[in-house]
Order: C-alpha cells, then sequence, then structure tokens
C-alpha cells in the first residue's frame, strides 16, 4: 500500500484526469459491447481483438505517412466490414442459439484473430506517432498527453453520433425495435436478419474508433486484446444494458479506479485489481438478483 | 471388404516399419552432425525467434562452405532440425522430448526467452543431451547445478547493473536515488534483483519499485510518480512492450531524469519507431557491432553486421550474433573433444576458452558465460532526429563516444 497519491494533490489530480480520459475510451468499446449484447444477447469475447485489428489499421496508414488521426475515420469504415464478414460466416448461426454457444464460438473467433494478426503483422509491439504534443496543467505539475485528449474527445463525439442515430434514422429505430422485442419487430416487417448484421458491423466500427486512438494512445500487439474485452464486458454489466449514459459514467469510473488501483496497490495488480472488481460486483448483482428474480435486463 | 481390409492393415503395417526405421537416424548421418532446435516462429516471441533462427542458419552455412568441422579426421558439417514451439513452455519441453527420443538428436541448440529455456533444460538434463543456449539469459537457469546447459550470453543480473555504477559515478561516488519498473516475468526479474545488488552495493536508495503485468501498455502512474519523485536514475525493463511505453509515455509526459536506463532498445527498434524521443536512452545489449572481437568465421562485428544485412535484409539484433555464436562454441566444442561421445563432448563444452566475434566466452560452473560483459549503449540523433544511432558508451574499453548526462530537460530538447 503507498498513498503518495494523496500526500501530492498534484498527482491526485493527475491521476484523476489520466483515469477519466483512459475510462471514456473504454466507455467506447463497451457502448459498442452493450449494444450488440442488447439486441443479438452475445457476449463477444473477440471485442479486444476486433479494437487491435483497428488499432493495426492506423498502424499501416502511418506507416505509409498518412497521419495516423485519420485512421478515426479509415478504421471504422473497414471494420464495419471485417463485422458484417463476422456475422455473416459465424454469428448468425449462433444468434438464436443459448448465451454459452454465443461464448465459445467468439472466443474461437478470438483465437484465431490472434493468430491471423500474429501472422500477419507479426508478433512486434507497435504504435502510431501521433506528435500531438502535450497539454501542461497547474506549472507543468500535470501533464496530459494531448493524444489522450484527442482520443477522449473522438470517443465522445463517435458515442452522440451513434445516440443521434439511433434516435433519428430507419435502421437505427430497427435496431432498438430489435433490442426490445425481436419477434415482434420481425412480425411488423422489420428485417432483423439485416439489423442483425448491420448491428455488428457498427460495433466493430466502434472498435476499430478504439483501436486507431489506442494505438496512438498506447502501443498494440496481436495479444493484447483480452484486457479490453474484460473492461468492456465489466462496464457493461455495471451499467446494464440499453444504458448509455450508465455505460459512458462506469467506463469513467472504471478508468479512474484503474488508475488509483495502480498508485496505491502498485502497478502488478491494476489490471487484477480490474478482475476483481468484476467478481465482486457479479456476486452483488447475483445476490440482489436473487431477492428481486429478475433478469440482468 | 475383406480385401481392402487386409490391404489397408498391410499398409499400415509397413506405414509404421517404416516410421520406426526412419527414426533412428541420429547425431551424425553420413557427414551431418544433427542439432536439433526448439524455436518460436509463431505466437508472442516469434519476432525474435526468427532473429534467434536467422543467427543459427547463418553460422550454419558460414561453417559449413568454410570446412565444417573436423572430428576424427573426418569433415563434417551441421544441420539443424527446427520444430515451432510457438512461443509456448509446455509446447516447448514436449519438442524437446521428440527432438530427442523421436529423432534421435544428441546435441541442441537453445529456443528463444529465458521462460522456454527453463522448460527445456530439464528435458536435455535428463537425457545428458548438452544443449548451448543463446537466449536465456535469466539467473536461475545457472543456479539449478545443470551440467549439460551452456550460454553464450551473460545472466540477467548484470543487465543493467553497470548503469548504476554509472550513475553513481557521474554523482560524484556518492550513493543514488533508483525508480525502477519491471515487468513480472522470469528475465525482468533478474535483471530487477541485479539492480537490487547494485543499489546494496553502491548504498543507493530504491524510492520506487514498480511491477509491471504482462498485459499493460500504460505507465501513466508509474512515470508520474517519477515526476513526483525526481530519482537520479530510471530503470525499466519489460521486454520490446515495455520499452516502447516507457519512451512514448516519458516524452509525451515530459518526465526528466537525469539518466534513463532500459533492456531490449535494439528489439523494439526504438530509436526507429520513436525518433528523437528516443534520444539519450541508455540500453543494456549483449553485444553491440562496434566491438572490436574477431574470430576466423566472421571477422569482426562490423563484417557480421554487414553479412547479415546482406543475407537477411536488416541490421542484426544481439539476439542473433549471440545465436551465431552459439555454433561457433559447438565447432569448437566437437574439433576439442574429437568425438561425438555427448559425456566428451560435454565435458569440452565446460573448457570452452575462445574468442567470438561476439565476444569472449568461457563457461563457469553453472553454464553462463562469465568472460564476456554487458555493454550500455546510449542512442544518439542528429539534430534534427531523422537519423538516430546506438553508440556505445560504457564500459569505458569499448566505448565509441561519450555518455551525455545528464540527461537535458524536455524544455531544452
Amino acid at each position: 500500500m503507498d498513498f503518495l497519491v494523496f500526500q501530492v494533490p498534484m498527482l491526485t489530480v493527475q491521476a484523476l484526469l489520466d483515469g477519466l480520459l483512459l475510462g471514456i475510451l473504454f466507455a467506447l468499446i463497451a457502448y459498442g459491447m452493450a449494444l450488440q449484447w442488447g439486441v443479438m444477447n452475445i457476449i463477444n469475447i473477440a471485442q479486444g481483438d476486433l479494437v487491435i485489428l483497428g488499432g493495426y489499421i492506423a498502424y499501416f496508414m502511418y506507416l505509409y505517412g498518412i497521419h495516423p488521426g485519420w485512421g478515426v475515420i479509415v478504421s471504422p469504415i473497414i471494420m464495419y466490414f471485417v463485422g458484417i464478414g463476422i456475422y455473416k460466416l459465424v454469428i448468425n448461426k449462433v444468434v438464436d442459439r443459448d448465451l454459452f454457444i454465443s461464448i465459445l464460438a467468439t472466443f474461437g473467433i478470438s483465437i484465431l484473430f490472434m493468430q491471423l494478426m500474429n501472422f500477419a503483422f507479426g508478433a512486434d509491439v507497435v504504435l502510431a506517432n501521433s506528435n500531438y504534443g502535450t497539454t501542461m496543467l497547474f506549472d507543468n505539475s500535470v501533464t496530459l498527453p494531448n493524444s489522450k485528449i484527442f482520443s477522449a474527445l473522438i470517443s465522445i463525439l463517435f458515442a452522440i453520433g451513434l445516440v443521434i442515430y439511433m434516435k433519428k434514422s430507419k435502421l437505427g429505430r430497427a435496431i432498438r425495435a430489435t433490442a426490445q422485442n425481436a419477434r415482434a419487430a420481425k412480425i411488423l416487417g422489420v428485417d432483423t436478419e439485416k439489423v442483425y448484421a448491420a448491428t455488428f458491423g457498427i460495433n466493430a466500427a466502434l472498435c476499430g474508433v478504439a483501436g486507431a486512438l489506442i494505438s496512438i494512445t498506447f502501443t498494440i500487439h496481436p495479444y493484447m486484446g483480452l484486457p479490453y474485452t474484460i473492461r468492456s464486458f465489466m462496464i457493461v454489466i455495471v451499467a446494464g444494458l440499453g444504458n448509455l449514459p450508465g455505460v459512458a459514467l462506469s467506463g469513467m469510473g472504471l478508468g479512474v479506479f484503474e488508475e488509483f488501483a495502480d498508485y496505491i496497490l502498485g502497478t502488478e495488480f491494476r489490471i487484477g485489481s480490474v478482475f476483481l472488481l468484476l467478481v465482486l460486483i457479479l456476486v452483488y448483482r447475483r445476490f440482489k438478483l436473487s431477492r428481486k428474480r429478475e433478469y440482468l435486463k | 471388404m475383406k480385401i481392402k481390409n487386409i490391404l489397408i492393415t498391410f499398409v499400415s503395417a509397413i506405414a509404421i516399419l517404416l516410421s520406426t526405421s526412419v527414426v533412428s537416424f541420429a547425431k551424425v548421418v553420413g557427414d551431418k552432425i544433427v542439432l536439433g532446435a526448439a524455436i518460436s516462429l509463431t505466437g508472442k516471441y516469434s519476432s525474435n525467434g526468427v532473429h534467434t533462427q536467422n543467427g543459427y542458419n547463418m553460422a550454419v552455412d558460414r561453417i559449413n562452405s568454410m570446412g565444417g568441422i573436423k572430428v576424427g579426421g573426418k569433415t563434417y558439417k551441421f544441420d539443424i532440425i527446427y520444430y515451432d514451439d510457438e512461443s509456448n513452455p509446455k509446447r516447448a519441453a514436449q519438442l524437446a522430448e521428440r527432438l530427442i527420443s523421436q529423432d534421435g538428436v544428441e546435441f541442441m541448440l537453445g529456443p528463444y526467452s529465458s521462460g522456454l529455456t527453463k522448460a527445456i533444460a530439464p528435458v536435455t538434463e535428463k537425457y545428458g543431451v548438452p544443449m548451448v543456449e543463446a537466449n536465456g539469459a535469466s539467473r536461475s537457469l545457472f543456479t539449478k547445478g545443470y551440467k549439460y546447459l551452456f550460454a553464450v550470453l551473460a545472466p540477467a543480473n548484470l543487465y543493467l547493473d553497470v548503469a548504476i555504477d554509472l550513475a553513481v559515478e557521474k554523482n560524484g561516488g556518492k550513493p543514488v536515488k533508483i525508480a525502477q519498473a519491471f515487468e513480472q516475468d522470469a528475465f525482468s526479474q533478474d535483471v530487477r534483483l541485479g539492480i537490487l545488488d547494485a543499489a546494496e552495493r553502491t548504498g543507493s536508495k530504491i524510492i520506487i519499485d514498480d511491477k509491471l503485468p504482462k498485459e499493460l501498455n500504460d505507465m501513466a502512474a508509474t512515470l508520474a510518480k517519477v515526476k513526483a519523485v525526481k530519482p537520479d536514475v530510471l530503470v525499466v525493463s519489460g521486454h520490446t512492450k515495455g520499452a516502447l511505453t516507457a519512451i512514448r509515455q516519458i516524452a509525451e509526459m515530459k518526465v526528466d531524469v537525469p539518466m534513463l536506463a532500459m533492456t531490449h532498445c535494439d528489439a523494439a527498434k526504438l530509436s526507429k519507431q520513436h525518433g528523437k524521443n528516443a534520444e539519450y536512452a541508455l540500453c543494456a545489449s549483449q553485444w553491440h557491432k562496434t566491438l572490436t572481437y574477431k574470430d576466423d568465421f566472421f571477422k569482426d562485428g562490423m563484417t557480421y553486421a554487414a553479412d547479415f544485412q546482406k543475407e537477411f535484409g536488416y541490421d542484426p539484433p544481439y539476439q542473433s550474433a549471440e545465436s551465431s555464436a552459439a555454433l561457433l562454441v559447438f565447432k569448437d566444442a566437437f574439433e576439442r573433444a574429437n568425438s561425438f561421445d555427448q559425456k566428451k563432448v560435454r565435458d569440452a563444452l565446460a573448457a570452452t576458452n575462445m574468442q567470438t566475434f561476439y565476444g569472449n566466452i568461457k563457461f563457469a560452473p553453472g553454464g553462463q558465460n562469465v568472460d564476456k560483459p554487458m555493454v550500455l549503449f546510449q542512442v544518439m540523433c542528429n539534430d534534427d532526429g531523422s537519423k538516430c544511432e546506438n553508440k556505445v558508451v560504457a564500459p569505458t574499453k569499448w566505448a565509441s563516444a561519450k555518455l551525455i548526462h545528464p540527461i537535458p530537460s524536455w524544455s531544452k530538447r
């Protein structure tokens, strides 16, 4: 235990801001997961691997001399079609089955993606340099990399865009209708098959945005996907499905939690603490459910 | 139907017979000495696995084309059976079993990484198969009393303790404050032990001691602490990911430390991926091409680097150089043993005392190479950062440039 973070006020501010910016990025990934979980009742274990794949798209743009910042536009477009492809090949066969089968299927996709990325891009750790510089606050004692601020802003932008799209567009309304009651939507003429494909595509596109942002802010590697899956799973569990403000809040909460766990418990427990929190929350929810006799929704 | 069954039985019987008879070829077939190696060609170590394999192949070709190995008045050539261990220790141990008991290999080359070498060493030890390894530096490999394990490289605890000595020297001989962050794996933790020893020896104080989890790609918390407590030296070791993440975030968070020491800089292509941001980082290396060691096969480091570049199209990292050196050691031992008896070769290996382009090689009883110091290089760039080079700065004997200390603060860079 180390309480340095509270003894130096600037460190507290730094940890808080770092955590918030990080959390907003997590929330974006989690939002994709919440969307397709709610609509298709599928827990996508390959979520993190889609993120990493999106990161590689931005990285390759950077390699060919294009500023990786444009990755936030290119990557989602490519990833949308990757998502549709995965849906047509695998997900449409498991979409009506029980949750366990979909977990197995997406777990398989996850392993496949890891190996394919390793095969195609190599096992080197890579990153894309944005050269965005740094923002200094409080007489240089708190530093915020502009890449992190950029990540957070883009994440917010995409999240807002998606909310509007869901409310206003025809497909968005069809998606929401399917999420509420797939059978009723079908009877009323919604092509649920198309809705499912689009939902999975949109989820993959969001992962693509997040991946591009991660390659700019942190580093990427073919085997780095799982922690992102776990985090988004955890955020969705806390927030509940179809609760966008909840996802955003719990995302930021998780970011701050991680950052403070890093300072207080030590860096080695940073990711471990997320797992611990996940277990605690699952136990708590189970406890609550057993009293209320309700489903997670 | 019956005839078909009989046929199938017959064919499979022959196949089994054939396969068992093929298996019995062993260490020396005709004029070939067959060595076995499990290498990470896929999985998370695959890029360093390939560096290792390229190093092995380069040396095999060179030794074979320059007259081979002379044992008992006859000339032999090297051949290597490779298997892909998928960067997985369990798989590596299985493959070692298979190489020895099925393929009949009697001499082994090491895999990539300390973890995989640790998995294979008990197997080779059990069968009494001499193994020369070039990529397992963990100290724990050399304290188990293995008799058949020989490592051409310096153990991990010696990687960065030079840096602490250097920091103390620059501090006028007074103890320094050390901040350190190490990944939680066998290798990095051994590097950490080396630092702890050096700190005790010099009376220095460790003020930050973080352990990085394997999946981590964010060190912001550690670096913010470094900013707050202002150590004299920051030490980071976490393979290529640690090196890349540290440099990125140190630059973005404008963390000023007088000295920054790390491992895996050249494997991470630090200066290529980060350019001027990587400048002034001190890096531990087993080998550098400008060192002036010599041998008959590769001449010296510069020639080795040029030849390697011609053959594989990239500058050799030290992982390749040390792998090449492993074969030079084997050749030398075979010729001195003048036999293929495993015990005799093992004794010859233990008595190795030679110079290669990679450095002097002499094994301690534990199997580690004690005759080759680590070198530290510093990343130095030209003014606009378009070209960065690694220049050896310590130990003084090999230095090709003067250490820049302290690192200029970010406001002046």
